[in-house]
C-alpha cells in the first residue's frame, strides 16, 4: 500500500510507538521491556515514517539481533510499514537508564537490579537480605554476576551496573 | 570466559563494520575476516598464542585486558567520532574483563605452591609477547599524528604500573628481559595463526556467503 501525503494516519505519533514498544522485552529477561532497560534512545515520527533509534547493552550481547526483530514485528502488527530502526553506539548504555518500573519487576523476577550507590551492597532479590557474596564476576549472561544469599542460602544473579 | 569471548566478538564487528565501511568496496564485515589470509591479518602475536594450562590462559587474557582496558579508554579521545564511539562502547566492558583475569593472577599466585609456579612459568612463557602490544608501527604512529590514534608511550606506562600493581599482589616476578617478539602488526605471524583460521574460516571457505 502506497502512503498517499493526504492520507497520512492520525493515529500514529511518537506516544503510540513508545506503547507499541512497551510489549517488546527482552528475550533473556522477558519481563522486562526495551523501554524499561533504556535501550530505545528516541523515538521520531514524520507523516507516516517512523524510526526508533535503540543503542546495543553490551556490544556483543546476542539479544540484540532478537530485539531489533521483535521491533520490526510488532511494528508491522500495529500497522506501521514505513519505519527504520537504527542503532547508536554513543554514548554507550549505562544501567543509569533502566526505568525504576524496569529495577522492580527485575527484582520480582528474582533479579537483583543494579545498585550504582554501593555496588558491594548487594540485596538478595529473594528474601532481602543484605548479607551476601560475590560468587563469580560474570553470571548466565554478561550483563550479570552471579551471587549468593547468606542468609536465605540461595544463589542469584545480579544486574551489574554498567 | 564465554562472557568475555562474547564482549570482544561483538567488540570485533564493531571494528570490522567500521572498516568495512571505509574501505568502501561494498564488502561486508563477514567478507574481511573469512577470505583473508594470515599475511594479511594485523593482530599481534600475544592473542594468537595457544591456550596451554589455564595460568597461560589467563596470563594471556591478563596481558591482552591490561592493554585494551588503556587503549580503549584513551581512543576515546580520538578525533574520529566512530572510534571514539566504539572506544567508549568497549571500555566499560574492557574494565570487568581487567578485573576478572587480574583476580585470576592474583588467586593462582598467591595460591598454592603448584598454582604460583604455573602462573610464575605462564609470565615467563608469555613475557615476550609484552613488548608488542605497546610498540608503535607505522600505521600506529600516523594515526596519533593525524590525531585519531592512541599515544602507546603513554599506554605503556599505565599499562606497566597495573601489570606490577597485581603482580606484586600475586606475590609473582616480572621477568628482567625486555626481548618483545614482534611482526604480528605488519602481517609476520607465528604458525599458530593458520591453525585458528583453518578453523574459523572453514565453513566460508567451503560455502562461500553461507548464512544460518
Amino acid at each position: 500500500m502506497g502512503a498517499d501525503k493526504n492520507d497520512t494516519n492520525p493515529l500514529i505519533n511518537q506516544s503510540t510507538v513508545y506503547q507499541i514498544l512497551e510489549s517488546v522485552t527482552d528475550p533473556e529477561i522477558p519481563v522486562i521491556s526495551i523501554r524499561d532497560l533504556g535501550i530505545v534512545r528516541d523515538v521520531m515520527v514524520e507523516d507516516d515514517f517512523v524510526e526508533v533509534v535503540i543503542t546495543p547493552t553490551y556490544s556483543g550481547c546476542p539479544a540484540m539481533l532478537e530485539i531489533e526483530k521483535n521491533i520490526h514485528n510488532s511494528l508491522k502488527k500495529s500497522g506501521i510499514d514505513q519505519f527504520k530502526i537504527t542503532t547508536v553506539l554513543s554514548p554507550a548504555w549505562t544501567t543509569d537508564w533502566m526505568t525504576e518500573k524496569g529495577m522492580q519487576k527485575l527484582k520480582a523476577y528474582g533479579i537483583a537490579p543494579p545498585n550504582p550507590t554501593n555496588p558491594e551492597d548487594i540485596e538478595c532479590p529473594q528474601c532481602g537480605s543484605h548479607n551476601t557474596e560475590l560468587l563469580s564476576e560474570f553470571g548466565s549472561t554478561a550483563c550479570k554476576s552471579l551471587f549468593r544469599c547468606k542468609d536465605c542460602l540461595e544463589p542469584f544473579d545480579y544486574f551489574k551496573c554498567h | 570466559m564465554t562472557n568475555i569471548s562474547l564482549d570482544q566478538i561483538g567488540q570485533s564487528r564493531m571494528w570490522y563494520q567500521y572498516a568495512a565501511e571505509i574501505q568502501g568496496e561494498g564488502k561486508s564485515e563477514d567478507e574481511i575476516v573469512a577470505f583473508r589470509d594470515a599475511w594479511d591479518f594485523r593482530n599481534v602475536l600475544l592473542v594468537e598464542q595457544p591456550n596451554g594450562d589455564f595460568a597461560q590462559t589467563i596470563f594471556r587474557q591478563f596481558l591482552y585486558d591490561t592493554y585494551s582496558v588503556h587503549f580503549y579508554e584513551m581512543l576515546m579521545n580520538s578525533n574520529d567520532e566512530q572510534l571514539a564511539a566504539i572506544a567508549a562502547k568497549s571500555h566499560k566492558e574492557a574494565l570487568y574483563h581487567v578485573k576478572w583475569s587480574g583476580d585470576w593472577v592474583i588467586r593462582l599466585g598467591d595460591g598454592t605452591e603448584e598454582s604460583h609456579q604455573r602462573m610464575q612459568q605462564a609470565i615467563d612463557e608469555l613475557w615476550s609477547y609484552a613488548g608488542e602490544l605497546t610498540k608503535p608501527n607505522q600505521t600506529e604512529v600516523k594515526a596519533l599524528e593525524a590525531g585519531y590514534g592512541v599515544d602507546l608511550e603513554v599506554l605503556k606506562e599505565k599499562r606497566d604500573a597495573q601489570i606490577k600493581e597485581v603482580l606484586t599482589e600475586a606475590t609473582l616476578e616480572i621477568p628482567e628481559s625486555t626481548y618483545a617478539h614482534e611482526g604480528g602488526k605488519d602481517g609476520t605471524h607465528t604458525e599458530h595463526l593458520g591453525y585458528i583460521l583453518a578453523d574459523l574460516q572453514f565453513l566460508q571457505r567451503a560455502y562461500p556467503g553461507q548464512e544460518w
